[in-house]
């Protein structure tokens, strides 16, 4: 099946999460070390089979959310909020190590950016693919996990399970490692499946059909992901709802036709002017976003992006109240296109 | 893969013939004449010539080589000039005693070194990993030989608890050959030990901060078992190189420490000699010290490419 065809299949039952069975919920997530605020109030939601991107530069906080719901984040740093599981008793934020193993790998797992490093050198692929399984018991011996095991890496197309899982990771090139990756996150079936940057490092032409291999594994089994990229077209390809990420903040949220077409935060419209390889300004020039993403704690007070935006008024040294609804809303005193906080 | 051993063990052979060649070499250019100083200043020329004679040293120097490097292989290391026995026996039966006082301060210092560096590691913000290291970092700066005359003062001296000294073989009395064996080892094993904590923390730190450790925590291992399933064997590289480097070290320990302890190992023998001028003494000890620093190198390029598979060829 195609990715087109999928979408179509997906179609008619998505845009409207609120009817659906919600399967995370994110209420005013912060994370800080202990000097630095690093993600600012991150609230959404992802319901069952929904397909959601978060987008923005990098620095903007995308790879250090989806650390946070997994409860991986590095040492010294600190995740305060609300995460909830549906059929978790207790809040992901806080929980402890024991109570956080029975969710990854099970209930949540993740794709990471780089193939390369990701899995253990030393260690044989199949014997990395098992593992989950036979550590969350689902399936209950030896030989029947290395059956599993060859049976997802047929599923995500490695030309010869058998041969792969015999191989070490260095034995792979680039794109059969993050097929691999992919097969171990969805070992367990997972209920969410979080994909941090999952093409960023692949060639182009491997992109495409490693998109649709993880657009495929979310549909089949109906789970809901959290795509993050910085490529727009990428994100129209695979997801349903886009966040929109800066300063740790999310600046703006809708469908992703509603976010594409009629962006409505100064800052998604300057990312979407980015990356169209058509606009270019007077002199010529590709448009850009004025300056750089600042590091850590040197974003502005008020309004994280003030200090780049063409939009800037008074009012923007208090950070702007969420106008709109969760799912289809922005953060902006001064928005561009129609104002609906009139 | 067998291409790559038998390539390895042939750069070992050479380096074999490479060390024979120098520890030659450096002997024959010290000054001295081992007949002159055996027969001491009153010699006459024609004695001395006679001596040299019976010596072999008025052979050309490659023959003298060919001669005594030829004998190596099936333990031959000729005759001590001064007492005219075969240097050979005396060299094995040393070796034995050497060789446990080395293995036991290695094991000790595995034994010490792994748990501490794991645990100064995963606790490295933490009160218990900073005494790790910080006493570790003490114990890199007390000498062995120090640490030997401090453990004597104490234990043998003072507390009266265990021998000051001496060696009795296992064969003889175990019970005793083990409390003579303690404090030599504990000197030279718990210095090893300090050190290569430090090296076994920073392994298992690196280790820690890598993506494929994540990657298992993100399937649901705990962090202890992330570590250990996946951990521990990267980590082994660097700490198997730091190991064999340190076999040298302990070797060069135990010739002071035997010095320390009156043992009648290896590093005796050596003073020994040298203190005689006994130079065929001198040079056949050196040549096995030598070979046991390449034996060691050689194993642990072996042990490599058994840990990690990406240093297998084909």
């Amino acid at each position: 099946m195609t990715v087109q065809q999928h979408l179509r299949k997906a179609d008619p039952r998505d845009h409207r999460g609120a009817n659906r069975d919600v399967v995370l919920t994110v209420d005013g997530l912060d994370v800080a070390t202990r000097r630095l605020p690093l993600l600012t109030d991150v609230s959404f939601r992802l319901t069952r089979g929904e397909r959601v991107g978060l987008i923005g530069e990098s620095g903007s906080g995308k790879s250090l959310t989806a650390l946070a719901l997994m409860g991986l984040l590095p040492e010294g740093v600190h995740a305060e909020g609300s995460v909830r599981l549906a059929g978790a008793d207790h809040d992901l934020v806080g929980a402890s190590e024991k109570q956080m193993s029975w969710v990854r790998g099970r209930r949540m797992s993740m794709v990471f950016q780089e193939p390369m490093t990701a899995l253990n050198p030393v260690m044989r692929v199949g014997k990395q693919v098992e593992e989950g399984m036979l550590l969350h018991r689902t399936q209950d011996s030896r030989p029947a996990a290395r059956a599993a095991a060859l049976d997802l890496l047929a599923r995500v197309r490695l030309p010869d399970p058998a041969s792969a899982a015999r191989a070490y990771p260095h034995q792979l090139s680039g794109g059969q490692r993050q097929r691999v990756m992919l097969a171990m996150a969805l070992a367990n079936d997972p209920e969410v499946l979080v994909c941090d940057e999952p093409t960023t490092a692949l060639d182009v032409t491997v992109q495409a059909q490693m998109l649709e291999l993880i657009l495929e594994a979310s549909v089949e089994r109906d789970a809901a992901m959290l795509f993050i990229t910085h490529d727009l077209p990428v994100v129209a390809t695979v997801c349903q709802r886009l966040l929109v990420m800066y300063g740790g903040r999310i600046v703006e949220s809708g469908t992703v036709e509603q976010v594409l077409t009629r962006p409505r935060h100064p800052y998604t419209r300057g990312l979407l002017a980015a990356s169209d390889l058509e606009l270019v300004d007077e002199a010529g020039r590709l448009r850009t976003i004025p300056g750089t993403v600042p590091a850590a704690g040197q974003f502005p007070d008020g309004c994280v992006f003030r200090n780049r935006c063409d939009h800037e008024v008074d009012r923007c040294t208090t950070f702007p109240p969420w106008a709109g609804q969760q799912e289809h809303g922005f953060a902006c005193w001064n928005p561009t296109g129609e104002d609906v906080r009139a | 893969m067998l291409v790559q051993v038998l390539r390895r063990l042939a750069v070992f052979v050479l380096s074999l013939v490479a060390a024979s060649v120098l520890v030659f070499a450096f002997m024959a250019v010290l000054p001295g004449d081992p007949a002159q100083i055996a027969l001491g200043v009153s010699a006459t020329p024609e004695s001395v010539a006679a001596t040299r004679a019976a010596f072999g040293t008025d052979r050309p120097l490659v023959v003298q080589y060919a001669g005594w490097v030829s004998g190596l292989p099936v333990g031959d290391f000729g005759s001590s000039y001064v007492s005219r026995t075969a240097i050979g026996p005396q060299i094995l039966d040393r070796v034995q005693v050497t060789l446990w006082l080395v293995l036991c301060a290695t094991a000790l210092a595995l034994v010490l070194a792994l748990p501490l560096g794991v645990l100064a590691a995963a606790r490295h913000r933490s009160a218990s990993g900073a005494v790790v290291s910080g006493v570790s970092q003490l114990g890199i700066a007390v000498p062995s030989f120090l640490a030997g005359i401090l453990l004597v003062t104490v234990f043998a001296v003072r507390l009266g608890v265990l021998p000051s000294g001496g060696w009795v073989p296992p064969a003889q009395n175990p019970g005793e050959f083990v409390r003579h064996l303690v404090l030599p080892v504990v000197a030279l094993g718990v210095v090893q030990a300090a050190v290569l904590t430090r090296y076994v923390r920073s392994a298992v730190l690196d280790v820690l901060r890598e993506d494929y450790v994540r990657t298992a925590r993100a399937k649901g291992l705990g962090p202890l078992r992330a570590l250990a399933r996946h951990g521990f064997r990267n980590a082994a590289i660097p700490v198997v190189t730091v190991l064999a480097l340190q076999v040298a070290t302990l070797l060069i320990g135990a010739v002071v420490v035997e010095r320390v302890f009156v043992i009648p190992g290896l590093g005796s023998l050596l003073l020994d000699g040298t203190a005689n001028r006994d130079l065929l003494l001198v040079q056949g000890v050196v040549m096995v010290l030598v070979v046991a620093v390449l034996l060691v190198n050689l194993l642990v390029d072996l042990l490599y490419t058994v840990i990690d598979p990406r240093l297998r060829a084909g």
